[in-house]
C-alpha cells in the first residue's frame, strides 16, 4: 500500500497538502484544474520534487527521502520517454541493462515485452520512425520490464487522437491487471478516468483528497472540478 | 551527486590551473626594478595596435557585411562558411600569406615595382595590422551579419515601402543595429590583439613593435630576466582582464559562434549600389583568400624535400593537438553548466604568456622547465580553448538534462551509464566540433612552446618559424602547407565524427 500522511508541498507562491491518503494496487485517475499541482504531485512521488513536510510510505517503509532512483517507481512522462539517438530496443532495454550486451533472457523478455505492446519486430528502428502511439507503446513496454510496483503517468497519451487513446488506455488497463502495481495516472479527460480508473484522486483548491469513487465523484462534483469539468467538456 | 563532485573537483583544477601562474608571477614581479621605458613602449603599443586592429577590421566589416547581406551571388553561402575558418587557421599561415602578397617580394610589391614605385615593408606595425585584420575582418563580418538577422523582417518591409534609401536606410535601420553590435565586436578583437603574440613576433619587433606578450618572452628568451618579465606579466595581465571584463559587460550574450543566415529582403537600390557591393566582396575574396592561395602555391612543391625534422615536429604536434583536445574535453564535460562556464572562461582573460611564464616559475622550483615544453603545451592548450568549447558545449548539454535527467533517474542510470547512453551521444554532434576546434588550435599554436621549447621537441610551427629566422623559406613555405592540411584535416575529422550518422 502507499501511503501518503500530512504531505504539504510549496513551490513559490504555489502550494498543496494533503492529510492521509491510501493507495492499493489497482488504477488511479489523478483529476483537477489545470495548475492545480497533478503534475507536481506525480513529481513528488516520484522524488524529483521534495516536500516541505510529510511522509510517503510504501509497504510500510519511508520513501519520502529516497533519491529518485532508489524508488520503488516507473514513470510515463509527458514527453521525452524515449532516448532519441537509440533504437527502441536500446531504449526498452535499459530497463534491464545498462550494459551493452543483452543476455539472451534480457533479450526474450524485452521481445516479449514489445509483442505485448504491438511493437514486434520494430526493434531497430528510431522513435523518430515511430507514431506517436507507438512512441507511447515503446515507453508502456518499458515501464513493464521495468516492473515496479508503483506506476507514475503524467498525461501519457494528451498528444494521441481519440480512438488511439482508447486504445492505449485499454492497454495500460490490460498491463495493469496483469502485473498488478499501484497505478497514477493524471488525465485531463474525465472520460479516460471512466474508462479505466474505478478510483481518483482529486487535486483541487490546494488540497489532495481520495481515494474517491469514480463515478460517484464524476456524477457528483465538488465546485472546483464542477467549474473545471463545465469549461473543459 | 557524483556529477557534482566531478564538477567541483575539475573547476577547481582549472582556477588553480590559472590562479596559481597568476600568484606566482604577482610574488615574482613584486623582486625586481620598476618599470623602465622599454616597457612603457611595449604597453603603448599593445594599446595603439589593438585600438587600430579593432576600429579597422570593424570599419571594413560593415560595408562588407552589408554587401553580404543583400546580394545574392553564386558560392554566397561558400564564402559564409569560410569567414568562420580562419578562427582555426594557424597564426603562421596568415602570416606567410601576408608576406607573400605584401611582403618585400610579395605581390603588391612586385606590381607597385612595374610602375617604379620603391617596395614598402611590411615589418612594424603595418604588417601587424595586416594580420589582425586578416584574423578580425571574418569575425567582425559575421558578427555584424548576425546583427542583421536580428533587424525584425518587419522594419526591413517596411523601408522597402517608404522607399528608404543610402544614408536614410543607413540612419533607420542600419545604424541602430550597429549601435548594438559594434561595442561587442570592437571588444572582442581589441581583447584577441592585446594577447597577440605569434603577430608581433614574426612581423613586428623591435622598440617600436613589441607587443606586452613579445616583451615577456624577450625578458625571458635574451635577458633571463624573470623579474622583468613576471613585471610585464602582470601589466598584461591587468590590462587583459580589465578589458575582457569591460567586453563581457557591454556585450551580454552576444555569441559568436553561430551566424545565423537568414535572407534579408531589401527594395532596389539601384546598380551604383550593386557595384559597389561586389567591389567589396570581390575585395574580400582576395584579401582573405590570396595569402592563402599564395601560401600553398609557394610550399606545395617543396613537401616532397621537406627533411625528417619537420615530419617528426608535424607528428609531435598531432599527438599534442590530440593530448590537448583530450584534455580540453575531459574537463569542459563537467563544467557544462553556468558556473561551470564562468570559471572556464576565465582563462580568456589571461594570455598564454602570461600563464607559461607563471607555470615556467612554478615549474623550475623543482624540474628543468625546457624538459616540461610538450606537457605545459598540452595543458595550456586545453586551458586556453576551455572557453571557446564550454560557449559551444554549453546550451546543447543543458538540453540533455533538462529533457532527460528525470527519464535517467526513473531508469536508475548511474553516472557512467548516463554519460555512456545519453549525455556523450545525444552531444556528438556539438563535441565533435568543439574537438575539431580544440585540435585546430593547438596545432597552429605558436605562444607557449616558443617559450619553452627547444629544436629537439619542436611543433610544426616552431619549426617552421624556425625555418624562417634562418631564412630556408622554401622549407618554411613547404611546412606551412603541411601544417595548413593539418589543421583543416584534423578540424574536418573531428567535425565529420559528430556529423556521421547522427539522425535520430
Amino acid at each position: 500500500m502507499l501511503k501518503i500522511n500530512d504531505l504539504d508541498i510549496h513551490q513559490g507562491d504555489f502550494h498543496l497538502a494533503a492529510d492521509a491518503l491510501t493507495l492499493t494496487p489497482g488504477i488511479h485517475a489523478v483529476l483537477g484544474p489545470s495548475g492545480a499541482g497533478k503534475s507536481t504531485l506525480l513529481s513528488v512521488l516520484a522524488g524529483f520534487d521534495r516536500p516541505q513536510r510529510g511522509h510517503i510510505s510504501w509497504q510500510g517503509r519511508d520513501i519520502t527521502g529516497l533519491a529518485p532512483a532508489q524508488r520503488p517507481v516507473a514513470m510515463v512522462f509527458q514527453d521525452n520517454n524515449l532516448f532519441p539517438h537509440l533504437t527502441i530496443y536500446r531504449n526498452i532495454a535499459l530497463a534491464l541493462t545498462q550494459k551493452s550486451r543483452v543476455t539472451a533472457d534480457q533479450h526474450d523478455r524485452i521481445v516479449q515485452a514489445m509483442d505485448r505492446v504491438g511493437l514486434a519486430g520494430m526493434g531497430d528502428r528510431k522513435p523518430a520512425q515511430l507514431s506517436g502511439g507507438q512512441i507511447s507503446r515503446a515507453a508502456l513496454a518499458r515501464v513493464i520490464l521495468q516492473a515496479q510496483p508503483i506506476l507514475l503517468l503524467d498525461e501519457p497519451f494528451a498528444a494521441l487522437g481519440p480512438a488511439l487513446k482508447q486504445d492505449m488506455l485499454d492497454l495500460l488497463g490490460d498491463v495493469a491487471m496483469q502485473t498488478g502495481p499501484c497505478v497514477l495516472m493524471v488525465t485531463h479527460d474525465p472520460a479516460d478516468a471512466l474508462r479505466i480508473a474505478p478510483k481518483t484522486i482529486l487535486v483541487a483548491d490546494h488540497k489532495i483528497t481520495g481515494t474517491h469513487d469514480t463515478r460517484t465523484l464524476l456524477e457528483n462534483p465538488p465546485p472546483a472540478l464542477a467549474a473545471y469539468l463545465n469549461t473543459s467538456t | 551527486m557524483a556529477h557534482r563532485i566531478v564538477a567541483i573537483i575539475t573547476g577547481g583544477l582549472v582556477a588553480v590551473l590559472v590562479l596559481a601562474p597568476l600568484v606566482t608571477v604577482w610574488g615574482w614581479a613584486q623582486t625586481g626594478r620598476a618599470i623602465g621605458a622599454g616597457d612603457w613602449a611595449a604597453l603603448r603599443f599593445t594599446l595603439l595596435q589593438s585600438v587600430l586592429s579593432a576600429l579597422l577590421s570593424c570599419a571594413l566589416a560593415v560595408p562588407l557585411a552589408r554587401a553580404l547581406v543583400r546580394r545574392r551571388f553564386w558560392g554566397r553561402e561558400w564564402v559564409m562558411t569560410a569567414l568562420g575558418a580562419p578562427f582555426i587557421l594557424p597564426v603562421l599561415i596568415a602570416v606567410m600569406g601576408v608576406l607573400a602578397v605584401f611582403g618585400q617580394n610579395g605581390l603588391v610589391n612586385r606590381a607597385l615595382g612595374v610602375f617604379g614605385v620603391e617596395p614598402v615593408s611590411i615589418y612594424g606595425i603595418s604588417g601587424v595590422l595586416l594580420v589582425h585584420v586578416f584574423f578580425n575582418l571574418p569575425l567582425a563580418t559575421r558578427m555584424i551579419v548576425q546583427g542583421w538577422s536580428r533587424v525584425p523582417a518587419e522594419h526591413l518591409r517596411l523601408a522597402g515601402q517608404l522607399g528608404l534609401r543610402g544614408w536614410a536606410m543607413f540612419r533607420v535601420v542600419e545604424w541602430p543595429m550597429l549601435m548594438r553590435v559594434l561595442p561587442s565586436a570592437l571588444g572582442i578583437i581589441f581583447v584577441i590583439c592585446l594577447s597577440s603574440f605569434a603577430v608581433a613576433l614574426t612581423l613586428g619587433g623591435g622598440p617600436r613593435a613589441t607587443t606586452l606578450e613579445l616583451a615577456i618572452y624577450q625578458a625571458f628568451r635574451y635577458d633571463f630576466d624573470l623579474a622583468k618579465a613576471a613585471n610585464l606579466a602582470v601589466i598584461q595581465a591587468a590590462l587583459a582582464g580589465a578589458a575582457a571584463v569591460i567586453t563581457v559587460m557591454i556585450s551580454g550574450h552576444e555569441s559568436v559562434s553561430n551566424t545565423c543566415d537568414r535572407a534579408v529582403f531589401w527594395s532596389h537600390d539601384g546598380w551604383p549600389a550593386a557595384v559597389w557591393d561586389s567591389l567589396w566582396i570581390v575585395a574580400a575574396i582576395a584579401f582573405l583568400g590570396l595569402p592563402i592561395a599564395m601560401v600553398v602555391a609557394q610550399g606545395i612543391t617543396g613537401i616532397a624535400s621537406l627533411g625528417g625534422s619537420v615530419w617528426w615536429a608535424a607528428g609531435r604536434s598531432i599527438a599534442i593537438a590530440a593530448v590537448s583536445t583530450a584534455l580540453c574535453l575531459a574537463l569542459a564535460l563537467p563544467l557544462t553548466t553556468r558556473w561551470g562556464e564562468v570559471i572556464g572562461t576565465a582563462g580568456l582573460a589571461i594570455s598564454p604568456l602570461v600563464l607559461g611564464a607563471g607555470l615556467f616559475l612554478i615549474i623550475r622550483n623543482f624540474a628543468n622547465p625546457f624538459d616540461w615544453a610538450l606537457v605545459v603545451t598540452c595543458v595550456l592548450n586545453a586551458v586556453l580553448s576551455l572557453p571557446f568549447v564550454l560557449r559551444i558545449l554549453r546550451p546543447p548539454a543543458e538540453t540533455i538534462r533538462v529533457n532527460y535527467t528525470r527519464l535517467a533517474q526513473s531508469l536508475r542510470l548511474g553516472p557512467t551509464a548516463w554519460l555512456r547512453w545519453v549525455f556523450i551521444p545525444r552531444l556528438r554532434q556539438p563535441l565533435g566540433f568543439a574537438a575539431g576546434v580544440t585540435a585546430a588550435l593547438s596545432m597552429g599554436d605558436l605562444g607557449v612552446i616558443v617559450l619553452f621549447g627547444t629544436s629537439e621537441q619542436a611543433t610544426l610551427p616552431l619549426k617552421i618559424y624556425q625555418l624562417m629566422g634562418a631564412y630556408r623559406m622554401d622549407q618554411a613555405a613547404a611546412g606551412a602547407v603541411v601544417l595548413l592540411a593539418l589543421s583543416l584535416g584534423i578540424f574536418a575529422i573531428c567535425d565529420y565524427w559528430g556529423r556521421r550518422d547522427v539522425k535520430d
